[in-house]
């Protein structure tokens, strides 16, 4: 009934019908050829100013950066990154990539490893980024049967891998690499993220750490 | 909710008297008008977006019922499910029958205003279920049994103490005046909230028909808690909200945290694109998306049409000196300042949210800082149009009108009219210069003076001289 | 003196304010535009703008004084008044005809040709052929410059009262904190909210007195006039004026909302 109605008033306001070929046209077309609207000079870089962009935009919104040579180097960062946190306790995201690294510094730490999704009380978490996006500093991560979304928002910190060669200039092309890797349907959740959680709802001061994380780590590896 | 629109004037007055109020408006500046500027100056192609977004959303509205068909249909293919909801109650009673569905006690409601547009957390309650706010502001009015202020800064109206007598008084944790204390106890507290909540509430600030993703905008990570832990996650948005693809929504992302806090970008921009998938570990089993219209569809194709470009970004009531003035709670329903006032009366009628539209100097801030650039003030005007053609204007303003416009259109009465004010303004003012007190004026009179005029009229002046001039 | 009777004829949109509370501001620009080497001349059949109107929503008034306006302004090259929000009404006139009413062209026409009076002398004359004039006046203090909306909004007005302005030998402006913002007079809003206008304009008085300037200048008598009365109800010593007489030399009559010596002496 109310579908009905509502798409019949619409109709009636534009005075069109129904079986309107052109205006089916152009939302086909629209749809299909998904043009680019104007895209900000800022980010149209070549790719190594576009990681020194990512980098300042992301440390702009409060994110930590980590730089790595390596991607082995992964567990001795988390390790040393928690510890200076007291923090004894990691949960990850079961990707094979993340799973195969050898995991010994956070042993030698007393820090303990587990995969699973997150429980409230969690202090942190490590993920993998899907890519970066040099504009604004935005990380981009979506669900998937190795990265639950929980992990993105519950724990206290949430430590992130990104590859250097993930980082893009803008957010279009990160949509490119996204259809490139999952065809016409979306992942259940695409996360962008964009530093530490925070709120301005006391009095407009702004205070981090509101419901999401307090603190994001970005594991940057220099690939 | 309760309309107090017709109130506008009697609220008005309250407002401008309440110092803890004019003390918290005082913040509205530096949070909003000054950070867009510099976020503003930092994006040298922000004037050519807003003009991108003006066509844009011209183009969705032209196409708006095909784009819902594509946006639904895909939403499907997802594996969710759409509702079409006319009105508001429509609305309540699908979402009530999901929750019914899922047996549920609790939902955790992520930052929605078309969910206070259609008073859905009173209609949950009423019947049985518990609705718990989980963006802080919307938190701390929740407590306080109040209504937001500002579409995106609720609680706007409150200063600290407001905040900490509230968690005192439900937390029953020691008094603090630390707002990083008051953050983590409500951090805390609706913990156990998002982890027990059966249903999760969102809105949507885009609907992608591309995809069919719904995405939310926030910084504060409530939505995504609200929407990835409980079983079942219910967005509900408007028809307008739709674009066609992921290109066109980072168009308006790229607008709206500039002109909403003046962020480069909000801290988390989810997408959700239907129910957890096969191998998925966590997320909501249903998805499920309430398509509101509750008027909108009746403004495509008239004058108001433009309005439903508007992405809710709020800058219009940021920089709106009557806004600031007045606060939110002053235009008496959900919706305030600018935008508000050409909202309000479709939604409410206008002959309830007539005062609205009234109350604007017309001095264009707003429409010059919206980012789809809606021309706020002409459809304030249109309103009065509308107004005028029902004879809802007060008697002595219609009389007045009719009496000035007798005397504008006959210029040859016109003009010994106002040789004959201006001279008995001027012998009234005797040699002060200015009046105090004038029968009939003191609207103006009882706040400044008025500068009395200087004798003769212009018109009167200038024959007098062209006289003399021509007799030399 | 350039020579008058070449140049291009303006029509003097006078305006309500500046014909019924102060004709000082219509004949300074009337010298203004004779001194740019117009011939200024002053339509008899034009009243009001039809403002109060438009912006009550009585479409058919308004038509009826547009087309009142745009006869008696018919022949002029330029059509000049002093105040960018009743110019900027002139510019509304197109949409108060249908396109297929006779009036709407020469509406649209009308629009293409009417200035603002800073806006004219400086976007049009041309400063080059001001300057000179300019300079050999004096007014020697500080003054701050309220923008009124529909000039700067409407018709893009900043820049130019600026620059004639900084001309004029002695003149010092001090900008004022959020001297865009709207100073509450709105037309008839100031009397159908008269306490929500009476905060805005509260603030602009503090913001004026905040720059110690001895006068604050603006374009628009009705903004005038507010601020005006309000610096003289709070007991403020600063003076209000209109840009124009400035510009024209003319500052020998009594600020806005000053006592008349003058009349004292007359009477």
């Amino acid at each position: 009934m109310s579908r009905a109605e509502i798409l019949g008033n619409i109709r009636r306001g534009l005075n069109r019908s129904e079986a309107d070929t052109e205006r089916q046209q152009a939302v086909q077309n629209r749809l299909a050829c998904k043009p680019s609207n104007l895209i900000p000079q800022r980010a149209q870089l070549p790719a190594a100013e576009q990681v020194e962009l990512f980098k300042t935009m992301a440390s702009e919104a409060v994110s930590e950066l980590i730089e790595l040579d390596r991607f082995d180097q992964v567990p001795s960062a988390c390790a040393d990154w928690l510890s200076s946190q007291g923090i004894r306790e990691l949960v990850s995201a079961s990707n094979s990539e993340l799973r195969e690294l050898d995991w010994s510094p956070l042993a030698q730490q007393q820090i303990e490893k587990t995969e699973r999704v997150a429980q409230a009380g969690d202090l942190a978490s490590l993920t993998l980024s899907f890519a970066g996006i040099a504009e604004t500093g935005t990380l981009m991560l979506h669900s998937g049967e190795q990265s639950p979304t929980t992990l993105n928002f519950l724990p206290d910190n949430h430590l992130v891998v990104l590859y250097r060669s993930a980082i893009v200039g803008v957010y279009e092309e990160a949509w490119k690499t996204l259809r490139e890797k999952f065809g016409d349907t979306m992942p259940r959740t695409v996360n962008m993220i964009t530093g530490p959680s925070r709120s301005a709802d006391i009095e407009q001061k702004l205070q981090m750490g509101a419901h999401g994380p307090k603190k994001l780590v970005i594991l940057l590896i220099n690939d | 909710m309760q309309i107090n629109t017709p109130f506008f004037k009697q609220r008005a007055h309250d407002a401008l008297a309440d110092a803890n109020l004019q003390k918290a408006l005082g913040n509205l500046k530096a949070g909003f008008p000054e950070k867009r500027a510099i976020a503003v100056s930092r994006m040298p192609e922000f004037e050519q977006l807003r003009d991108q977004g003006r066509d844009l959303k011209n183009h969705i509205l032209e196409h708006l019922d095909l784009y819902l068909e594509e946006f639904e249909r895909k939403v499907i293919e997802n594996g969710g499910h759409v509702h079409w909801a006319r009105t508001a109650d429509d609305a309540n009673r699908i979402i009530l029958d999901i929750c019914q569905q899922v047996d549920a006690k609790t939902v955790t409601k992520g930052k929605s205003m078309v969910t206070e547009e259609i008073g859905l957390n009173d209609f949950l309650e009423a019947n049985g279920v518990q609705p718990v706010e989980t963006d802080l502001g919307e938190y701390i009015l929740q407590l306080r049994h109040d209504h937001p202020s500002h579409i995106i800064a609720p609680a706007i109206h409150l200063n600290l103490e407001d905040v900490s007598e509230a968690f005192h008084a439900n937390h029953h944790r020691p008094k603090s005046s630390d707002p990083a204390v008051l953050m983590q106890e409500a951090r805390e507290v609706l913990r156990e909230k998002f982890v027990a909540a059966d249903v999760g509430i969102t809105g949507a600030n885009f609907c992608v028909a591309e995809t069919g993703s719904t995405i939310i905008v926030t910084n504060e990570g409530n939505g995504d808690l609200t929407q990835t832990l409980p079983k079942t996650h219910v967005v509900v948005t408007s028809i307008e909200k739709v674009v066609p693809t992921l290109e066109d929504m980072t168009l308006f992302l790229r607008l709206l945290a500039r002109s909403a806090t003046g962020q480069e970008f909000s801290v988390y921009n989810t997408l959700s694109s239907g129910p957890r998938r096969e191998g998925d570990q966590d997320g909501p089993e249903n998805f499920h998306v309430v398509l509101v219209d509750n008027g909108r569809s009746e403004m495509v194709g008239s004058e108001f049409q433009d309005m439903l470009r508007c992405i809710r970004c709020s800058a219009c009531m940021n920089h709106c000196p009557v806004y600031g003035a007045v606060g939110g709670h002053s235009y008496g329903w959900v919706y305030p300042g600018p935008m508000g006032s050409v909202l309000t009366p479709q939604m409410i009628g206008i002959e309830k949210g007539g005062m609205l539209p009234n109350a604007s100097t017309f001095c264009g801030k707003c429409e010059s800082v919206c980012p789809v650039r809606i021309p706020l003030p002409k459809l304030m005007r249109h309103w009065r149009e509308d107004e005028f053609e029902k004879h809802l204007q007060p008697k002595a303003a219609r009389y007045g009108l009719a009496g000035w416009a007798f005397l504008a259109k006959r210029p040859a009465l016109y003009k010994p009219y106002t040789r004959m004010a201006s001279w008995m303004m001027k012998a009234w003012a005797g040699k002060n210069g200015r009046i105090r007190t004038l029968p009939l004026a003191g609207g103006w009179t009882d706040w400044r003076d008025m500068p009395a005029p200087q004798g003769k009229t212009f018109m009167q002046a200038w024959k007098e001289q062209q006289k003399a001039g021509g007799q030399q | 003196m350039p020579n008058i009777s070449s140049g291009p004829r303006v029509g003097l949109f006078v305006t309500c304010l500046a014909d019924m509370f102060r004709p000082s501001v219509a004949f300074s620009t009337v010298k203004l535009l004779e001194q740019a080497g117009c011939k200024a001349e002053v339509p008899e059949r034009q009243t009001c703008c039809g403002q109060p109107a438009f912006n009550s929503g009585d479409r058919k008034t308004t038509a009826d004084i547009a087309r009142q306006t745009i006869d008696a302004f018919d022949g002029y090259e330029y059509v000049v008044g002093p105040s960018g929000s009743c110019i900027g009404m002139l510019h509304y006139y197109p949409e108060v005809f249908a396109p297929s009413d006779s009036y709407y062209q020469r509406a649209l026409e009308l629009k293409n040709r009417s200035f603002e009076i800073t806006s004219f002398l400086f976007d049009v004359i041309g400063m080059d052929s001001l300057q000179e004039q300019l300079r050999q006046l004096q007014f020697n203090h500080k003054v701050t410059y309220h923008d009124s909306c529909s000039g700067l909004r409407q018709l893009g007005i900043k820049q130019q009262p600026r620059q004639l302005l900084q001309q004029v030998q002695g003149v010092e402006l001090e900008e004022m904190e959020e001297a865009e913002t709207c100073c509450g007079f709105g037309g008839t809003f100031c009397v159908k909210y008269p306490e929500i206008s009476n905060r805005m304009v509260s603030n602009k008085s503090e913001f004026i007195s905040n720059t110690g300037a001895h006068t604050v200048l603006g374009g628009d008598l009705g903004c005038l006039l507010n601020m005006a009365g309000k610096l003289k109800r709070e007991g403020k010593q600063v003076e209000a004026r209109h840009i124009v007489e400035v510009l024209a030399g003319m500052t020998d009559t009594p600020a806005i909302g000053e006592a008349d010596y003058g009349l004292a002496q007359q009477l």
